[in-house]
């Protein structure tokens, strides 16, 4: 007696899933071990990517959704939900996407943008979206077209949390609908975003990458990831995000977004 | 829809004296539980320390990522929440469900066993086979929400199936441990909180 028909009964399906997502963390992975690493440590989604944000800054080129081939063997490897990134407008990769079974597709700036004047009519979609955006017009236009969760962009790549922080803030303060998701670099980072009101937590570069081109030791990486798993948790609770953050030997270098000029930055595509 | 005349007659057996419900907060859709049993005059405590489990007349484990559930609570978190199972009515809802069976598959995991089935995680498949379909709750239809839900496989002696959905088990309760396959949480309908909140009260959810 499945009775999938309206859109809005799609839509409570997809904004249902983001419920169960809240208060967790959900954290980039290149393949199968470091989805498992991620599994491990307690994330509640990974997002299948071919290349990091870091690494596709340092690297350049036009980034692409994953190779299907690369997101099954991730797929295959956990329980979890597994969501992967299609390009700003590329409704092709978003169907390849669907049809391949991920739970969450992210239309993201992160990648080259294929269209400059459409994003993905998401509402013809039965697998959930999630966009980015900066500010409370951009973050409606794509709950307009069909977005069921909105993660704050900023600045991916770089480990620096302030423009998050200026994402957050901008959108939270008039939105209290929507799941919103913030990317993050350390448990600091992490509690911080909770408490200016995310409901879960985006970990890209931070966790398997040492600085933007090598990758972190595996013990290392485990151990920062459930270093951000406790903090998100426990976000309000300073005594835990102290005994969190004394373990951890350092984060990725990064990069920070004061230091980069406006042509370098991926937030500013989408619109 | 309207309440038969048993509902009406039955209510809560004690007004006076408020309930004070737990929600597992460490992770999930706590918040649409939180909300519910406020709606139902509940008074409501987001658990996120063992020793707040000490403060509640029962608990409820949200949906979310059981395996996150575990590594997050942790052998001691499991320990203290195995001990609180066997003293006060507990209610899992999904994830929640697993974490109170004895026998987990797909992949195997362990559990609280405060409940004698055997439960098969995303049971239906992915996100993609996600749906909205309606089930009876005793005689009477309910609107049931699995998100990449599981499925009870095995019925232990000793527990009573209080919702089906198809053939399946959807509602179970076994002492006072009880457990819903789906998402009674994000559909407008109340009885499956109810009959928890009775389950505290007397002991009995019917």
């Amino acid at each position: 007696m499945s009775q999938n028909n309206g859109s809005s009964t799609s839509l409570r399906l997809k904004t249902g899933l983001a419920e169960m997502l809240k208060g967790g963390v959900i954290m980039d992975v290149t393949n199968a071990d470091q989805a498992t690493i991620a599994e491990q440590a307690g994330a509640v989604a990974v997002m299948a990517l071919e290349r990091v944000p870091a690494q596709i800054r340092a690297e350049g080129g036009v980034a692409r959704m994953a190779s299907p081939k690369k997101i099954r063997e991730i797929m295959a490897a956990v329980s979890i939900p597994v969501m992967a990134k299609c390009r700003i407008g590329h409704f092709a990769e978003a169907q390849i996407l669907q049809e391949l079974g991920v739970d969450y597709i992210d239309e993201s700036e992160v990648l080259t943008p294929a269209d400059e004047a459409h994003h993905v009519d998401k509402h013809g979609f039965k697998t959930p979206f999630v966009c980015g955006a900066r500010n409370l017009g951009e973050a409606l236009r794509r709950i307009a077209e069909g977005a069921a969760m909105i993660r704050t962009k900023g600045e991916a790549g770089t480990g620096d949390v302030v423009h998050a922080v200026k994402h957050i803030r901008q959108i939270v303060q008039e939105m209290k609908i929507l799941t919103v998701l913030s990317e993050i670099a350390t448990p600091a980072d992490a509690a911080l975003v909770m408490h200016l009101g995310a409901e879960a937590v985006f970990v890209g570069s931070g966790i398997f990458m040492k600085d933007s081109t090598t990758f972190a030791e595996p013990e290392e990486a485990a151990r920062r990831a459930r270093a951000i798993v406790r903090a998100t948790t426990h976000y309000n609770d300073p005594k835990v995000l102290l005994e969190v953050s004394e373990d951890l030997t350092g984060a990725m270098k990064g990069l920070a977004v004061s230091a980069l000029d406006e042509a370098h930055m991926l937030q500013t595509r989408g619109w | 829809m309207g309440k038969t005349k048993r509902e009406l007659l039955r209510g809560f057996r004690h007004p006076e004296t408020t309930m004070t419900i737990g929600v597992l907060a460490i992770q999930g859709d706590f918040d649409a539980h939180r909300k519910r049993l406020q709606e139902l005059g509940a008074e409501v405590i987001l658990v996120r320390k063992p020793e707040q489990l000490d403060q509640i007349d029962g608990l409820i484990i949200p949906g979310g990522e059981s395996g996150a559930f575990l590594k997050i609570l942790g052998a001691l978190g499991i320990e203290k929440l195995k001990e609180f199972v066997l003293l006060k009515p507990t209610f899992g809802t999904c994830a929640g469900a697993i974490m109170l069976a004895k026998e987990i598959t797909n992949p195997e995991q362990p559990g609280l066993g405060a409940l004698d089935i055997r439960i098969r995680r995303n049971a239906y498949g992915r996100q993609i086979d996600s749906s909205i379909r309606t089930g009876r709750l005793g005689d009477s239809p309910l609107e049931m929400v699995f998100i990449r839900a599981p499925k009870i496989e095995r019925v232990g002696a000793g527990v009573e199936v209080l919702a089906t959905e198809g053939k399946d088990p959807v509602v179970v309760r076994q002492g006072k441990a009880m457990a819903a396959t789906f998402h009674p949480e994000l559909s407008d309908d109340t009885r499956v909180h109810r009959a928890f909140l009775e389950l505290i009260g007397n002991g009995q959810p019917h």
